[in-house]
């Protein structure tokens, strides 16, 4: 894809503490991550990874350096603006699914669609395409506690895409589940990057995991030390 | 939107419902405390209102000894009412609907076997039209009866039940004190006093007879003036004071030796006294109120933290910091004005049960409980506003983050 990458990282630090007790989470990184691609960050604890991710997620903001989504400054934004930002481009799926307890998979899908002010009827449609499209027909009306981690996750998945998000930022979204239930979880995030041209941008610590991406971005002390295009996989 | 936050807020109250009611204990009680005084106070003023109309409408009284002044309460009676003050009265006052006197003593009232003590009063034909006072069943006195003092006697509802049950008094004979009297009828009954004083335990005589044969003396304890319709109380008092002045021949320079009271006023003097201690009430309920308040901001601030992970999530997938704050001010409102609606109850309950016991009217103020509904709403919207801010400040990492 020519033109403007979706999100781009040019010479981005991220700082956190003052004088000696200054520690660089992101030491002048550099990326690009084009529209539609799907991309896997790995990295041990402490490499920057997650933060790298919270500002892809427009949840947090760099200390120096240009951080833009869709070609706009989105490193210089307040939080009002980041928070716009993430209700109209950005689904969330997080490793511990993180869906709202003693509330129903339908309305933990409609929750961003609330605060878009989507009207009920609307929003319990849509909601429940969304599940459709992550295969849990049928299971709308249980609570996390009925549903299976495999399943409480597909949940998550339907609320991140459900307000047709332009990128998916995934935090570990296998974390929690053994192996089947992880390909299983892989092979839908593949699927709707393949199918809906989602942008998806995956932590993990697992090989297999990121050998669904179709690149695979490593860093190592705050910075990215490879930027290559993954083996054909699934 | 709104309404799904309602319906979220109110799950939340009733999830920690144990917690949301001790919560609230400050606000039920501060709000019972006012919508119970303010109740119970406007029963008694229309209590008291009621009881003194009861006297008799536009009614003036007349006693012997200066009005108590302040700083000397007690009121000297240098000389009593008499007859010739009744006479001038009758004789030279206008505007009135009845002039009547009266003389009152506590007497031992026998019926055969049983005895009563009992206010009986001595007075005449006027008595009945001065005081509003009906008679039920028999009759009145006549005019020969009064002016020669004969042994007949009407009684109270309290005096027939103790001495003929439900039965008729008509014609019976009783002694009252020394002198035994026949009775000719019965007085409608009119309840206790706002003095919590018996009025219907009366036995009424001719006033001569009273005199002579009661008191001892000719004295007049009390001349009750009725006004008519036309003239006003106060207009009334003056032309009064006037003829007493006259009559009893106090120089100018010298000061009553009699009272007149106008009853209207002190019904109005008794009803404002009443409003002034509902107001004193009223400021120790507010203070029950603002440590309401800050027990809603405690639990609120308390919610917060538990949800800290809740607000992330939503936070995150794009809530706006003023959804999170509606979220918590809701809860808050909610929260308070159900402590409201649960104090309301409870202050509607005890006022209740008040009238019953200390029979005054129950008279609930539709305008007071509105106040109380939204006093109770803004106490939740001021003392959880800061709870709710600080929830919708968090930065959504480090509330993801949050166990």
């Amino acid at each position: 894809m020519s033109g403007v990458p979706l999100i781009e990282f040019r010479d981005v630090w991220k700082t956190y503490g003052r004088g000696e007790a200054e520690v660089h989470a992101l030491a002048g990184v550099d990326l690009a991550i084009e529209a539609g691609d799907f991309v896997a960050i790995m990295g041990p604890s402490g490499s920057g990874k997650s933060t790298a991710m919270n500002i892809i997620g427009c949840l947090d903001t760099p200390t120096s350096g240009r951080f833009s989504f869709q070609g706009v400054d989105a490193g210089r934004l307040d939080r009002a603006s980041r928070a716009t930002l993430r209700n109209l481009y950005i689904g969330f799926v997080f490793q511990g699914y993180n869906l709202l307890a003693r509330t129903t998979a339908a309305e933990n899908v409609e929750l961003p669609l609330v605060y878009r002010g989507v009207g009920g009827s609307e929003r319990r449609r849509r909601a429940l395409e969304a599940l459709e499209l992550v295969g849990l027909t049928g299971r709308e009306d249980h609570t996390p506690a009925e549903l299976s981690g495999g399943q409480q996750q597909r949940v998550a998945i339907a609320r991140a895409i459900v307000t047709r998000p332009m990128l998916l930022v995934a935090d570990e979204p296998t974390g929690n589940l053994d192996s089947a239930r992880s390909h299983e979880i892989m092979e839908l995030l593949s699927g709707l990057n393949r199918d809906t041209g989602l942008t998806v941008a995956m932590v993990t610590h697992e090989a297999d995991i990121a050998g669904y991406a179709r690149r695979t971005l490593r860093f190592v002390d705050g910075h990215v030390e490879d930027d290559g295009l993954a083996e054909e996989a699934a | 939107m709104l309404y799904e936050t309602i319906k979220l807020a109110l799950g939340s109250v009733r999830r920690n419902a144990l917690r949301s009611v001790l919560t609230l204990l400050g606000i039920v009680i501060g709000v019972a405390a006012v919508i119970a005084m303010i109740t119970i106070g406007s029963g008694t003023t229309e209590k008291v209102k009621s009881d003194i109309s009861k006297l008799g409408s536009n009614l003036l009284v007349v006693r012997a000894g200066r009005p108590p002044q302040p700083g000397s309460p007690q009121s000297q009676v240098t000389r009593e009412l008499g007859a010739r003050d009744v006479e001038a009265l009758a004789l030279h006052l206008e505007g009135t609907r009845a002039v009547s006197a009266a003389s009152q003593k506590q007497v031992r009232v026998v019926y055969g076997t049983e005895s009563l003590s009992v206010g009986v009063t001595g007075t005449d034909t006027s008595y009945f039209d001065a005081r509003d006072w009906k008679v039920v069943s028999g009759r009145a006195f006549s005019e020969s009866e009064v002016r020669s003092g004969t042994g007949v006697c009407l009684v109270g509802e309290t005096v027939r039940q103790q001495f003929f049950g439900a039965g008729d008094p008509d014609g019976a004979t009783i002694r009252v004190g020394k002198m035994s009297c026949r009775v000719v009828g019965l007085l409608e009954p009119k309840g206790f006093s706002g003095f919590g004083q018996d009025q219907d335990n009366v036995v009424l005589v001719p006033l001569a007879a009273f005199q002579r044969r009661i008191a001892g003396n000719r004295d007049i304890d009390t001349i009750y003036v009725a006004a008519d319709d036309a003239t006003p109380t106060s207009v009334l008092q003056e032309r009064m004071e006037d003829i007493l002045r006259d009559v009893r021949r106090i120089s100018p320079d010298r000061e009553d030796d009699f009272s007149v009271r106008d009853m209207t006023q002190v019904a109005d003097a008794m009803a404002s006294a009443t409003s002034v201690m509902t107001g004193m009430l009223g400021a120790v309920a507010a203070v029950s109120l603002l440590v309401g308040g800050i027990g809603i901001m405690n639990i609120m601030l308390v919610s917060v933290t538990e949800r800290t992970r809740e607000i992330g999530i939503r936070l995150a997938i794009g809530a706006h910091e003023r959804h999170i704050l509606v979220q918590f001010l809701v809860e808050a409102t909610v929260l308070s004005l159900f402590g409201g609606l649960i104090g309301i109850a409870l202050g509607l309950s005890l006022a209740g049960l008040a009238s019953l016991t200390l029979s005054i009217p129950f008279s609930p103020s539709l305008s007071v409980i509105a106040l109380a509904v939204g006093f109770s709403a803004l106490i939740g919207m001021v003392f959880g506003f800061f709870p709710a801010l600080r929830g919708a400040r968090l930065d959504p990492i480090v509330a993801l983050r949050h166990e």
